[in-house]
């Protein structure tokens, strides 16, 4: 649009004499440099790095760094804990964002009336947003305490033995799940507010008249409408399962038996807890690999979210 | 858009079913909340009786003063502030910056810079952390809240949430600014910046937000016990409370870690909401 602007010549305002396409695209770069500066330093040197270290290592314990080829991917394979981390990950994926985002477009349809106690309701959905997710841990610790916590002692009053909520392997990943539905929920529903605000009524009225009951209008009336949104909340929320580890920290650290161990939490483990460089950055590619594949099959939402195309 | 002409007003969203299972699990999600409070304010803190959800005491805060006296909360909340707040400073500068940029001006490269940004929206610090912590100590900011800070300075979503606030503001209010002789930062700071204000809140609620709430990254990079922020304090504060079983001095002290943000979100509730919803953008 601006390109014909100034290629063109036309009379739009913005084609004033004084500025010419070359000394625009020297503003530009000037006004993007320190952003790009701090990219660089932080997103692509480390993205190259990883790329680097991933193929290199210490072939004797203490000796310098050599190229290893795949060694360091192979041995991530091999490495059990690896992948429970990596299937844990996935579980953990579609597990939190699926119910998370079911929940949050109930909680949007319901509350989505602006009245006194809709809003009393919307911010009680939305409190678990503002803690911070150690401190929803360390609540939670409590309420998974095996007999006296929360749970298990209310549970007893019913006459049920609640399990060892983070003891129990089989449990535990479902546990930190469910904590990780209440931090999120209500920070979708946001989003399905919104976009409930953009269904016009005219489309429920004809529905009414063609005799559609509920369902019929959520399933061809609102889901319609709110794909977009949709579609921008499960990115966004298959993104945050990856980079969302601090409650695994407080609860289980990745424990028991690796049954909660995450894949950004296994990185962290080999970097700081084995020392083992190598294998970090090829856990970190796997990562990537995931978080990439997520973000091109998104690509057309991401763009008509943050707008590059014109709409 | 009128209200009146969305189908929210007319009620035909959701059927009166939804209502009651939404109080349902409105009483479920409150569980946790009500057990912080119910147990930071108990005056046993230790011991049975700890699971319960209606108060049967008389409200002490000898908690909370356990607490305060076993961590240093004013120390790692003054270290937060500065974290916090120190990245939305440089943050504000660079987006608005970078926004424009995107927002007014035609280069060669346009579209790939958009996809270099677009990259930094899926790659979060926390998922490079061990590059990124090389990088830190090589710069020498290892142990130092700068170091905290300086993976957050640039921030690909914030650029964009100004780029489309800017694009929206008229070009011939620029124009008129550019023909009284105003320079680029002029027209930046004394036209796009004022108009941009309710993107420019938003993004800040966010942003402070996310970095007050951040724990993965200041654990690593933080070494000494006076740099810690709110997060760390409260992780290491909780693993030696837990030992003891302590649940009620754990209570108060997350109530001590959460209440800032809550009490803010209490007082501006609806710019809350709105800088969330905006922060998808569209």
């Amino acid at each position: 649009m601006a390109q014909a602007v100034f290629t063109a010549g036309r009379t739009s305002a913005w084609s004033a004499p004084r500025w010419r396409p070359r000394q625009a695209s020297v503003l530009a770069f000037a006004l993007l440099a320190p952003s790009l500066l701090f990219l660089a330093l932080f997103t692509y040197w480390p993205v190259a790095q990883v790329l680097w270290q991933s193929m290199h290592g210490q072939i004797r314990v203490g000796g310098p760094q050599a190229y290893v080829g795949l060694d360091n991917f192979q041995k991530l394979l091999a490495d059990a804990a690896f992948r429970k981390a990596l299937v844990n990950n996935l579980v953990y994926a579609l597990g939190t964002v699926i119910p998370s985002l079911v929940l949050a477009l109930g909680f949007a349809m319901a509350l989505v009336k602006t009245t006194r106690v809709n809003a009393l309701f919307r911010a009680l959905f939305f409190l678990p947003v503002l803690i911070p997710l150690v401190a929803a841990a360390s609540i939670f610790l409590f309420l998974f305490l095996p007999n006296v916590g929360l749970i298990d002692y209310h549970l007893a009053k019913l006459a049920i033995s609640g399990p060892n909520w983070l003891g129990d392997p089989d449990i535990a990943l479902w546990s930190i799940m469910a904590l990780t539905i209440w931090k999120n929920a209500g920070y979708y529903m946001l989003f399905f507010l919104a976009g409930l605000q953009a269904v016009p009524a005219d489309a429920y009225e004809a529905a009414i008249l063609d005799g559609a009951g509920p369902w019929q209008r959520l399933r061809y009336v609102t889901l319609p409408y709110l794909k977009p949104t949709i579609g921008f909340v499960l990115v966004i929320g298959l993104l945050n399962v990856v980079t969302q580890v601090d409650h695994v920290f407080v609860l289980t650290k990745g424990g028991p038996s690796d049954s909660t161990n995450l894949l950004l939490f296994y990185v962290y483990q080999q970097a700081v807890e084995n020392y083992d460089a190598g294998r970090a950055a090829a856990g970190t590619l796997v990562m990537l690999a995931l978080l990439l594949v997520v973000t091109a099959s998104s690509l057309r939402t991401l763009e008509r979210s943050f707008g590059e195309k014109e709409p | 858009m009128s209200q009146a002409s969305t189908g929210v007003a007319t009620g035909e969203v959701s059927p009166k079913l939804g209502y009651a299972a939404t109080l349902l699990v409105a009483a479920l999600w409150m569980v946790p909340f009500l057990w912080m409070l119910v147990a930071a304010f108990n005056p046993e803190s230790i011991g049975a009786g700890m699971a319960s959800l209606v108060p049967s005491y008389i409200p002490t805060l000898a908690n909370f003063r356990e607490a305060w006296a076993s961590a240093d909360f004013p120390r790692y909340g003054l270290n937060t502030t500065i974290i916090s707040l120190g990245i939305l400073a440089v943050q504000v500068v660079t987006i608005t910056l970078a926004g424009y940029a995107f927002a007014r001006l035609e280069f060669p490269g346009r579209t790939l810079c958009f996809y270099l940004f677009l990259l930094q929206l899926m790659l979060a610090p926390v998922v490079l952390i061990v590059p990124n912590l090389t990088t830190i100590a090589r710069l020498g900011l290892y142990d130092t809240l700068l170091g905290v800070m300086a993976p957050y300075f640039v921030s690909a979503f914030g650029t964009f949430l100004m780029r489309q606030a800017f694009r929206a503001i008229p070009r011939e209010l620029e124009d008129a600014a550019l023909i009284d002789g105003a320079g680029v930062f002029q027209r930046i700071g004394f036209i796009y910046l004022p108009l941009a204000r309710p993107s420019l809140v938003a993004f800040s609620i966010v942003s402070v937000t996310a970095h007050w709430n951040e724990f993965l990254w200041p654990l690593m990079v933080i070494n000494s016990p006076d740099l810690r922020p709110l997060t760390v304090g409260l992780a290491s504060f909780t693993r030696g409370a837990e030992g003891a079983q302590a649940w009620g001095v754990i209570a108060a002290g997350t109530l001590l870690v959460s209440a800032p943000l809550l009490l803010a979100f209490a007082l501006f509730q609806r710019a809350f909401v709105n800088s969330f919803v905006s922060s998808g953008i569209k």
